[in-house]
């Protein structure tokens, strides 16, 4: 058997009136968004459950490890199925029905994503705390800052800056990993490539195109982040920015 | 919807313990298979010979940069088109028998970006060292570099082989019956997804929690010794 190829057929007319390249960029624009929206999910709540487990309060650190160790030891695609089929369950009726049927399915999805990724930067942010000399805490303390006022003025600001280069790398991660919420009905890039496959059995060229999409989304997100660091860099403290 | 029904699952242990079993084989063969394939690849990257090297680093980067259900689905179609080329017919080779292949071939990538690390984590005078005595390259990473570098890599190795366990997860994509598509299936049988996930969400915890504890502990005795 001889593999017909067909690179014209992305201009062809699927069922819906549409072009197959409308559907790619389409699913492009849905992995855009729901990668950047889990992203800004991730990086807040991330960033609260790292601090507080460099807190002096050990109910704090005891609520963060929790959390971290809960999100991170489950399965991505089984964490979406609990907020998509079991979640609307355990709540009462009214609201458990409003959320299976009236609520977008890009919701649910855009939030597990996010918490997921949360417990990964969490992990993150609290090494780049844990990295500074403690002495910078004392001095802020003895200088008569809150602890809040430490956090913000002085830890925080360089931790950040420490950890970019595995900012970066989860960045990237989670527009890979938005292609899992194709299972809970999200009608993104990996969807799209599903359905075109299914529709017009043109692996090979589909395949090529799509993958050559993600490498640029992971190539572009890359860069973003190197330029940021770039933008960012305290001179003389972190020198191997924006590599 | 009722209480939780615990003779959903007990009625279908036997069912979800196949899928735990094709798990576990699943990950214990991508790991096997990729270590060696992702130590091979991190050798061609090191390596002063051009090609070898520039294969290598294209290789993993095409494989980091595209998500795993991706090439879950892609190979699951692509191999029996490939192999039709060589045999003439087109076979399918069936869900089950393509993610052994895929997830080896996928996570050689991840694996080779640790084992270079660890390589490049040997000081060269140890390298100097071999080839002063006498040793050839092989004989040099064979018995000199690969060994510290295996060990002093063996915890990240390990973290990424859970990471590997769950992520078998994703050959719900090909419809393969894993634990989680185990209990995918039957759940689309019986309605009973608050018992059905939960079951997975919980074992997946446990196992995974158990073996981060055990490289934990494996981290700190390594780092003593060194």
């Amino acid at each position: 058997m001889t593999y017909h190829w067909n690179w014209t057929f992305f201009f062809d007319v699927a069922d819906d009136g549409e072009r197959y390249f409308q559907w790619i960029l389409s699913g492009l624009g849905w992995t855009v968004t729901v990668a950047l929206c889990a992203l800004v999910i991730a990086l807040v709540l991330g960033s609260i459950l790292g601090v507080i487990r460099t807190t002096p309060s050990k109910a704090l650190v005891a609520i963060g490890d929790a959390y971290v160790e809960l999100f991170r030891n489950i399965p991505l695609i089984v964490q979406l199925f609990l907020w998509y089929q079991v979640f609307p369950e355990i709540l009462p009726k009214g609201a458990g029905d409003w959320v299976k049927q009236d609520l977008p399915d890009v919701i649910p999805a855009v939030f597990g994503l996010g918490w997921y990724t949360a417990a990964r930067i969490a992990e993150q942010v609290k090494s780049g705390i844990l990295s500074l000399p403690r002495g910078q805490t004392n001095a802020g303390l003895a200088m008569g800052l809150t602890l809040a006022q430490v956090y913000r003025y002085v830890l925080l600001p360089m931790a950040y800056r420490i950890i970019l280069p595995t900012l970066t790398s989860e960045s990237m991660n989670i527009f890979k990993n938005s292609s899992v919420t194709y299972a809970v009905g999200v009608l993104e890039l990996y969807f799209q490539y599903k359905q075109i496959i299914e529709k017009t059995n043109q692996v090979l060229e589909i395949t090529i195109v799509v993958t050559a999409i993600y490498f640029i989304l992971a190539f572009s997100v890359n860069r973003i982040m190197a330029f940021i660091e770039k933008r960012v860099q305290v001179p003389g403290y972190i020198t191997s920015g924006g590599k | 919807m009722g209480g939780f029904d615990f003779s959903v699952i007990t009625n279908n242990w036997e069912y979800l313990a196949k899928g735990l079993r094709y798990t576990f084989q699943v990950t214990v063969f991508a790991m096997a298979g990729g270590i060696v394939l992702g130590t091979l690849l991190a050798l061609m990257r090191l390596s002063s010979i051009k090609p070898l090297s520039l294969f290598a680093a294209g290789y993993v980067n095409l494989f980091r940069s595209v998500p795993l259900v991706q090439v879950i689905l892609a190979f699951y179609l692509i191999i029996p088109i490939a192999l039709s080329l060589v045999t003439g017919e087109m076979k399918p080779i069936g869900a089950e028998n393509s993610a052994y292949f895929t997830f080896t071939i996928f996570e050689a990538a991840y694996y080779s970006e640790i084992m270079r690390a660890g390589i490049q984590s040997i000081p060269k005078g140890q390298v100097g060292a071999g080839y002063a005595l006498g040793l050839t390259y092989g004989q040099v990473m064979r018995y000199v570099v690969l060994p510290q570098a295996f060990r002093n890599m063996l915890p990240i190795l390990l973290t990424q082989t859970i990471i590997l366990f769950q992520d078998i997860s994703l050959v719900y994509a090909i419809g393969a019956t894993d634990f989680f598509g185990a209990a995918d299936k039957i759940n689309q049988r019986d309605l009973r997804p608050v018992e059905m996930y939960t079951t997975v969400a919980a074992v997946y915890f446990i196992i995974c929690f158990s073996l981060s504890r055990i490289v934990r502990q494996l981290q700190k005795k390594i780092a003593i010794i060194r």
